[in-house]
């Protein structure tokens, strides 16, 4: 009974938060919002057993993209939210077409039971979340581990280069 | 026998093609027509002993549809020709030798001139009218070489092609009597055709057709009237070339030719009668321009004419062996004669006009005592050569009953002498007017070819003896050789002393008045000269034929065929040329007509189709980031629905 | 009771509306943090079905998820700030130079 309440009050946050995104005018409130719905998302997370994600979500995506995101509010838009149409000039048909797919998903769902088997027996020894996933990342998915640590470096000499300021000629 | 042609045409392509030195050709030259005279003498010799006094000698088939063969044929009469022909030819080669001494064509000069003597052999010699008239061609043509030999002279050349053309017409004639001919007897063969004109018998029109064609052709051969313009011109050649040709050899086909087919003139009284008028009136007309002409080659060659009208006029009264003898003397006296004025010529180092000699007895001896032995046998003094011949076409004049030819001979003889003596006064006698000295007498290679006609003309005539006379058969040996058969009527010795005394009489008066006229201090009487100046005028312009001739022929044909084809070349073929030039520049515009239109067309069409097509896509460029967005979307719901519900 | 199919709806819906924003805004700040969203509704979606098929893979995924976002955002805000320097404006409708 108690993860149900847990539940919605984690879901409430989360499209609470994400309807507050796609709204505001104020991209400062955009992102406030943005930065509620991951906490909420974190709170799922957290109900579902995945702890480690849960924590690197917060760290990660509130601690550091949501910070990214605010400097660069301040750098590229200050003063000039406020006066200007915040939707595009097809929203409407935009959001129904979204809508439509929204409905659609939900009715994929619900009209049907969910009939996946397991993949896997429960385990028979229960470790620790953290363990678990230190464990896979580093014998099975290693190479992928080491990938995406390359793609983090491209990433980081990348935005460097497109943002930094040229040289006066 | 056949070699006889055979030397001189061996020189000739020794001379022409091989080009040797000019010593060597004057060795080789002569020595062929030495020889060849040398094989006559004794082909002669053997034909005296044949029976029948024939020889044929056919040696391969040539035009087998007409008839005309590779074939010589020997009997009395080709025995004169050739013996005529190649002793003067040789006579003429040794004094070539010299008189051509310095002359840069020496070796062209003999080469054409062995020619000359291998056609006119082969004219002579041949066994039928076929390879006859190819000797006759080939004679025409050498005379052509030969009078234009100094070809760089305008004079020269222009005096060749008219020797040619003038032939040619001549010519003519004599290819339509040959085709007449031959339609008429199936063969060119003398002995085959002739039977055949005998079949037909006396007084047949084709037969008079016939003969006056063959006539045509030797006017024009032998320079009767009308045809005669071209030998006076022809003194532009060397002096020996006219003696060879122009006098003792080319211009007598024409009586050889006739005398060959006599027998048509026997058959033709009308045929006859015209040959012997022409003839006639010939000798006559040129003996008077003969009188006033100044250069000295000149007056010899219309004596030339003068004396082959006498020809013409013994054939026409049917003495053919008459004609031929008096042929056989001409040779002798007129080619001393020619050859004389050839070594004064030289000796006046190329002086021709005889107001422009005088008293040149005493420089020339050899010359002038030859040239005066010429001269007496000309005029017709008894005792040389010219007298015996021309007494006896007189007399058959006379006795064929034409009493009007004979006085128009008589007169003539007369007109002979006048100029003659006239041309020797002037040369040799009375003052000098020379102005091209020093004068020297002619070198021996020259003299003593002069000395040897000058013997024959004297003994030639010997043989001709009338036969009035009564004398030894031997002095009539030539009409017997030649004619065995002539009728036995003798005429009466007192009309042949009668007729003899006029001719000698006629003579001695011309040669008279010429004395009187140029060996005396005054001249020509002023009273005289008055009297007859409008006639010298005339005579002057040689009647005033060669200015017709001019007017009538060169002028008209050149000047008016120049235009004609002026205009056809403009007219016709500029017109075409420009026609087929607007035909190609329509064809142009068409073409780029159609590459402009039709293809360039194509391409814009189709460019522009596809801006068409290409408007409405392109607005699906909106740039816009969030158009593209939503589209993605949409079309991934859509697969989305594809796949759970459609499949 | 709370099945999966409660989480799958609500990844569900988060998807939508991020993708509703993605679309509709004009800010593209604000696009950015909309892609977000949407990543996170993946992420639910992948741990869900982690934990329904007792795979580890479910979260392994969404760590790398997790990872590749944060490279996809530093670089697209570097974008940002470079069009924001050339072009004066974060308004999508503004940059549309490749229009026809």
């Amino acid at each position: 009974m108690l993860d149900a309440v847990f539940f919605w009050a984690f879901a409430l946050v989360v499209v609470a938060g994400a309807l507050g995104t796609v709204t505001f005018r104020n991209p400062v409130h955009c992102a406030a919002a943005l930065t509620a719905s991951l906490i909420g998302v974190a709170g799922i997370f957290l109900l579902e057993g995945a702890e480690f994600l849960s924590v690197a979500q917060v760290i990660v995506y509130v601690g550091g993209i949501m910070v990214l995101f605010l400097f660069v509010i301040m750098l590229v838009n200050v003063g000039r939210a406020e006066q200007e149409h915040r939707f595009s000039h097809n929203a409407k048909l935009a959001t129904a077409v979204s809508l439509g797919a929204g409905g659609f998903i939900l009715y994929l769902l619900f009209s049907r039971p969910l009939q996946f088997a397991p993949i896997n027996q429960a385990p028979s020894i229960v470790q620790g979340n953290t363990e678990q996933i230190g464990n896979a990342l580093f014998t099975t998915y290693l190479l992928p581990f080491e990938i995406a640590s390359v793609l983090l470096l491209a990433a980081l000499i990348g935005s460097v280069v497109l943002a930094r300021k040229r040289a006066e000629a | 026998m056949w070699l006889i042609p055979l030397f001189p045409l061996a020189g000739a392509a020794f001379s022409l093609v091989a080009r040797p030195g000019k010593r060597i050709v004057a060795i080789v030259a002569p020595g062929a027509i030495l020889l060849a005279f040398l094989w006559s003498v004794a082909a002669v010799y053997q034909l005296a002993a044949l029976p029948s006094r024939t020889k044929e000698l056919p040696l391969g088939m040539w035009l087998p549809n007409i008839g005309a063969a590779w074939g010589l044929y020997l009997d009395p009469l080709s025995a004169i020709m050739i013996l005529t022909v190649t002793g003067i030819a040789f006579l003429v080669h040794v004094y070539s030798v010299g008189y051509m001494k310095d002359d840069d064509g020496f070796v062209r000069y003999f080469g054409y001139l062995n020619l000359f003597v291998f056609f006119m052999l082969l004219l002579v010699l041949a066994s039928n009218y076929g390879l006859l008239f190819a000797g006759w061609e080939g004679v025409g043509l050498a005379s052509y070489l030969l009078i234009g030999f100094d070809f760089a002279r305008k004079g020269a050349a222009g005096a060749g092609m008219k020797a040619f053309v003038v032939n040619r017409a001549g010519d003519a004639g004599l290819l339509m009597g040959l085709l007449l001919l031959w339609s008429l007897a199936g063969t060119m063969r003398f002995a085959d055709a002739h039977a055949a004109i005998a079949r037909l018998g006396p007084g047949a029109g084709v037969v008079t057709a016939i003969a006056i064609l063959f006539f045509v052709g030797a006017a024009g051969k032998s320079a009767q009237f009308p045809l005669h313009v071209w030998l006076p011109d022809a003194m532009e050649g060397p002096a020996p070339v006219s003696a060879l040709i122009h006098a003792a050899t080319m211009v007598t086909a024409g009586v050889y030719l006739l005398a060959r087919a006599h027998l048509l003139f026997d058959l033709s009284p009308h045929a006859a009668n015209i040959i012997a008028a022409v003839g006639a009136f010939t000798a006559i007309f040129a003996a008077t321009i003969a009188l006033v002409q100044t250069d000295i080659k000149r007056i010899l060659a219309y004596s030339t004419v003068s004396q082959l009208g006498y020809m013409f006029l013994a054939l026409g009264t049917g003495a053919w062996w008459v004609a031929v003898f008096h042929l056989f003397t001409h040779a002798f006296f007129k080619a001393l004669l020619f050859l004389g004025a050839g070594s004064v010529i030289h000796a006046l180092h190329g002086e021709q006009d005889v107001r422009k000699m005088g008293a040149l007895k005493r420089q020339m001896p050899v010359t002038h005592w030859t040239m005066f032995v010429g001269a007496v046998a000309l005029s017709g003094i008894p005792g040389l050569a010219g007298f015996f011949s021309k007494d006896a076409i007189l007399a058959q004049a006379f006795h064929s009953g034409a009493t009007l030819l004979y006085l128009t001979g008589l007169l003539t003889a007369g007109l002979t002498a006048f100029y003659m003596w006239r041309l020797m006064h002037l040369t040799f006698y009375g003052e000098t007017h020379v102005e091209n000295g020093p004068v020297h007498e002619a070198p021996p290679a020259m003299a003593v070819p002069l000395v040897i006609l000058a013997l024959g003309s004297s003994l030639a005539g010997w043989i001709g003896v009338p036969k009035g006379w009564n004398t030894p058969a031997i002095f009539r040996s030539f009409e017997m050789w030649l004619n065995p058969d002539a009728g036995a009527a003798v005429p009466a010795a007192r009309t042949e002393w009668i007729l003899t005394g006029l001719t000698v009489a006629v003579a001695l008066i011309g040669i008279s008045i010429a004395r009187y006229f140029y060996g005396h201090k005054g001249g020509v009487p002023h009273t005289f000269l008055q009297l007859v100046r409008p006639l010298q005028g005339v005579l002057e312009e040689e009647w005033y034929v060669d200015r017709i001739y001019n007017a009538v022929f060169v002028h008209a044909f050149s000047r008016g065929g120049g235009r004609l084809l002026n205009r056809l070349d403009t007219q016709v073929i500029d017109r075409g040329v420009n026609a087929v030039s607007s035909a190609t520049r329509l064809a142009g515009s068409i073409s780029s007509w159609w590459d402009e239109w039709v293809i360039d067309g194509a391409v814009r069409a189709f460019a522009y189709s596809v801006k068409l097509l290409s408007y409405p896509v392109r607005l699906l460029q909106t740039g816009q980031l969030q158009t593209y967005a939503l589209v993605l979307v949409m079309g991934v719901v859509a697969f989305l629905s594809f796949l759970a519900f459609a499949r | 009771m709370i099945t999966s199919v409660h989480y799958v709806a609500l990844s569900a819906v988060l998807l939508v509306i991020g993708t509703a924003g993605i679309l509709t805004r004009r800010n593209l700040v604000v696009l950015l943090m909309s892609v977000e969203l949407v990543l996170n509704a993946v992420n639910i979606n992948l741990v869900t079905f982690g934990r329904h098929l007792h795979s580890d893979s479910g979260q392994i995924f969404a760590l790398f998820v997790i990872a590749d976002a944060v490279a996809e955002a530093a670089v697209g805000l570097a974008l940002l700030i470079a069009l924001f320097r050339n072009r004066q404006t974060v308004l999508a409708d503004e940059v549309d130079s490749l229009r026809w």
